[in-house]
């Protein structure tokens, strides 16, 4: 694949931004592609809806804004119910299990991103990095080698083992629901 | 974030590399008062500048933002502020003054959707034409639309030698798509940027006139306050030791000094894209965001047999006249997206030839126009009969 579209939706204050960007860092700096990352958000400070949207490509990107989405994780039920419309034929969703329901008939993967957040690593604030991890494991949109030195890259020295974990069950989880997809 | 050492790749925003730009071209004093979506600018800055021996301050609002940088400016340091559409509109009393009393300034206004308060994250074109008039009086400025994260970067250097070398407040126009994208730069581009720095006055002190100096493309010389040079400074018309006046003659010097040093040198403003103009059948007029979008689309309707191109101005103000007149010559269908209800399109209707059909697209919903929308619109256009003669 050339180009993948990715978008990363929730709740604002979910770290999603964060995500997208370090999604993006990882990718150029480690894979020498090109990428746009845009964000969508309310004026509220938190709440609300949030988007973070990143073209991968091997070519120049001209158009910043994604018109489908090959990749859509989703993290609030509002964000599933928003974007899955504009899923590309072929795309897929991945949504957090502990609490999101997708509508029937997609490509849907369901990663225990919450959970592994806030009952294994005890900090929901890391769910951003799982589900980057996630990301990363399912679709092999850039390598594990990448994407934890990209978070490693973004993250203060005493969260670094947090953060790292985070990542590194993410990929894990991520692997997980890709077979299982395989094998359905 | 921002300031580190470069070098390699890295995934940056146009605010990002508005702060690099500025950095580049020597910026020493920024005052400004924070409003999204141009804060990361003023954030970012305010970490930076006083590390570097700059200056950073936090002004009670806009006016103010934009009065401490002209004075500071005076004084020889380089001097920026930062805002979007609501504190530019406060702006514009200053930026007439940095015009009349001839004061290089620089401003960065992110582009929102406006009128006042309007859309505070998402994205306008809609002060392209106040960036031009919208102090009172006549007065000549520069202004430039980035189009990509890299072009916040050189658009930003690029102010700061046009605000010295004229003595003019120009401003940089990033839509919020462009001042919030973050893309791959190659980062080596800031170690290589040339900063200008401001002609010095030939003379000495006791003989010095900062208002009279000879009108050039080269532009003009200006002394700093604080080496020995003092005069007078006023948004009033002045002469040329930079007293008011009430001389008739003196008035008209004074006002036109203003606006020929920029005419003079309107060749040297020009900065344009022309993008498979060639051979165009359909010409898209596009800026900044919009622009991205627009060369998606030309490259998607070439494919589907329409030669499509597109002309792009980096610099907007003053507008490319003489270049424009010779794209726009031969052009009979011409296509203009903008997220405005039409400003630019009304400037280009100056340098159309009769029987040109134009087509404009306008979107204030703080979306950015796809490149189907304007896929769509050309066909439309490229099928449509020969255009009626307007008169």
């Amino acid at each position: 694949m050339s180009v993948v579209n990715v978008r990363l939706a929730g709740t604002g204050g979910q770290g999603l931004i964060l995500a997208g960007l370090i999604l993006a860092e990882a990718a150029a700096r480690s894979h020498g592609k090109n990428v746009v990352q845009t964000n969508s958000y309310g004026p509220e400070a938190r709440g609300g809806a949030s988007k973070s949207d990143v073209i991968i490509s091997d070519e120049v990107i001209y158009n910043p804004k994604p018109e489908t989405i090959d990749v859509l994780l989703v993290l609030s039920q509002a964000a599933c119910d928003k974007y899955c419309g504009e899923l590309s034929p072929g795309g897929a969703v991945v949504f957090d299990s502990s609490g999101v329901v997708p509508p029937p008939g997609l490509k849907a993967m369901g990663a225990d991103v919450t959970g592994i957040a806030v009952r294994e690593l005890s900090n929901e604030i890391v769910a951003n990095v799982v589900a980057l991890g996630v990301l990363a494991g399912a679709f092999g949109l850039v390598s594990a080698e990448a994407v934890e030195s990209a978070v490693l890259a973004r993250v203060p020295a005493k969260a670094k083992d947090l953060n790292l974990k985070a990542v590194r069950r993410g990929i894990e989880e991520g692997r997980r629901i890709r077979s299982e997809m395989e094998k359905k | 974030m921002s300031g580190a050492k470069r070098g390699g790749i890295e995934v940056l925003s146009g605010n990002d590399m508005c702060v690099e730009g500025a950095l580049a071209a020597g910026l020493s004093f920024f005052a400004g008062y924070p409003i999204t979506p141009s804060s990361e600018i003023a954030e970012s800055l305010s970490s930076i500048l006083p590390r570097r021996g700059g200056c950073f301050v936090q002004m009670e609002d806009e006016i103010a933002s934009l009065g401490a940088a002209i004075g500071a400016s005076l004084t020889g340091r380089k001097s920026m502020t930062a805002t979007s559409g609501p504190g530019y509109s406060l702006m514009q009393e200053h930026i007439g003054y940095a015009a009349m009393a001839e004061v290089p300034v620089v401003i960065i206004n992110v582009m929102r959707g406006g009128p006042s308060t309007g859309l505070p994250t998402k994205a306008g074109q809609a002060d392209v034409m106040q960036a031009a008039w919208g102090s009172h009086g006549d007065y000549r400025t520069a202004a430039l639309c980035p189009s990509s994260v890299k072009e916040c970067f050189e658009t930003t250097v690029k102010a700061f030698e046009w605000a010295e070398r004229f003595r003019i407040p120009v401003t940089v126009l990033p839509d919020e798509i462009i001042a919030h994208m973050r893309e791959n730069v190659d980062t080596r581009c800031i170690a290589e940027a040339k900063p200008f720095d401001r002609l010095k006055p030939g003379k000495p002190p006791e003989e010095y006139e900062p208002y009279s100096y000879e009108i050039s493309k080269e532009g003009a010389a200006i002394a700093d306050f604080g080496r020995g040079y003092r005069f007078h400074v006023t948004g009033l018309a002045h002469d040329a030791t930079g007293f008011p006046t009430n001389d008739p003659e003196e008035i008209s010097r004074c006002n036109w000094r203003i606006i020929e040093k920029v005419e003079i040198a309107r060749s040297a403003f020009t900065w344009t894209e022309k993008f498979m103009l060639e051979d165009a059948e359909i010409l898209v007029f596009a800026y900044g965001s919009v622009a991205r979008t627009a060369k998606d689309a030309v490259l998607r309707l070439r494919a589907a047999g329409i030669r499509a191109g597109l002309y792009r101005p980096v610099t907007i103000w003053p507008f490319p006249a003489s270049e424009a007149r010779e794209v726009f010559r031969e052009a009979r269908k011409v296509l203009v997206p903008e997220l405005n209800a039409g400003q630019m399109a009304g400037e280009i209707e100056k340098y159309l030839t009769r029987g040109c059909d134009v087509e404009k697209i306008n979107r204030l919903d703080g979306e950015i126009i796809t490149p189907v929308q304007i896929m769509e619109a050309a066909k439309a256009l490229h099928g449509r009969k020969k255009a009626q003669s307007s008169d």
